[in-house]
């Protein structure tokens, strides 16, 4: 029984990643549709971010000193500033380790 | 004009750096699933199978906690609807292909994947074999997948909890973001999708994960719209 659902989430999985790459045609894509577009990651990505920092593993709010928020915060600074993926990781976790283990 | 294989290869070296978080998440995965009681090779199909992290948690915390299937792979299909945004944004690129050559890439299609390659496409819209950036990025991604899964089902336990590396899933988004904090249109939908999200949290099935996108594109067409 599980072993079935493990296969229908996986063919559900499969179809949200493959339909729109096959279904749509270029001429679909309206220069008004691009622009829109554009956006999406600028929507998804924040969609897990905001919840992953400002909630608790129960989905209650976190205290505005809690040491992800202080991760957070750094990463986005050190990010924006350098542009640089892994400086942006790493500069994230060893924060949030700092307040963790040091505080 | 570059060829196949070096493509490939700057798709590889693009999202290396966010493996730095996907290897981690793998093996908290794979402990996740041993300790809610599953087989290491039940824990592991998931993997290959379904090949979305967040919803493999998800799905495995469902099960195990009593809810039906109809509910853990309801649950699956909400998480992983992300993806046919995606595909939208990326089928302008991947036009040319024959479909079985797109029915094949599409299977490589994860968050990361998706962010670097898009981005690379943008700045290299006429290059020839775009595709092969998609296909470096995901295979890698996907190979890190696997393997951090089988370590977390057999040596996941050595990982201790207190490190809190489940939090290097907020980061890598965050560092596949900061790209678009300079401009205020983009920092503005950010906000509003992020906060949606944080609102909708609690709704039934993880429905947030697209309701919150599908607000901030309305909010990305209503600013457009003033712009004009």
């Amino acid at each position: 029984m599980s072993w079935i659902s493990i296969f229908i989430a996986g063919i559900i999985t499969y179809f949200t990643r493959m339909s729109m790459v096959t279904l749509i045609r270029k001429e679909m894509i309206s220069d008004d549709l691009r622009k829109i577009l554009n956006y999406v990651p600028s929507v998804v990505f924040p969609s897990i971010i905001f919840p992953g920092v400002l909630l608790d593993d129960f989905g209650a709010f976190v205290t505005i000193n809690d040491p992800k928020i202080f991760g957070a915060i750094t990463a986005l600074v050190i990010g924006f500033i350098t542009r640089n993926v892994i400086l942006t990781i790493v500069s994230g976790l060893s924060s949030y380790w700092v307040v963790i283990f040091i505080f | 004009m570059r060829t196949k294989f070096e493509i490939f290869k700057i798709g590889i070296k693009d999202v290396a750096p966010h493996l730095l978080s996907v290897f981690p998440f793998g093996i908290i995965f794979g402990a996740i699933g041993i300790e809610l009681g599953f087989t290491p090779l039940f824990t592991y199909a998931t993997s290959i199978i379904i090949f979305g992290g967040a919803s493999q948690i998800v799905f495995l915390q469902l099960l195990s906690g009593g809810a039906s299937s109809l509910i853990a792979i309801t649950s699956v299909g909400v998480i992983n609807s992300r993806h046919f945004l995606y595909g939208a944004v990326l089928s302008e690129y991947l036009q040319k292909l024959s479909l079985i050559k797109k029915l094949c890439i599409s299977y490589f299609i994860v968050d990361q994947g998706f962010a670097v390659s898009n981005q690379y496409f943008k700045k290299n819209p006429t290059e020839e074999f775009n595709h092969f950036h998609l296909i470096g990025s995901g295979i890698i991604l996907w190979f890190i997948w696997q393997v951090s899964t089988i370590i977390g089902i057999f040596l996941g336990s050595i990982v201790p909890e207190e490190l809190g590396l489940k939090f290097a899933i907020p980061l890598t988004f965050i560092a596949i973001i900061v790209n678009e904090l300079r401009k205020i249109d983009h920092v503005l939908v950010m906000i509003i999708s992020g906060l949606a999200a944080t609102f909708f949290y609690n709704a039934p099935f993880k429905t947030y994960i697209i309701i919150s996108p599908l607000i901030g594109l309305l909010a990305a067409i209503m600013i457009n719209k003033v712009k004009k």
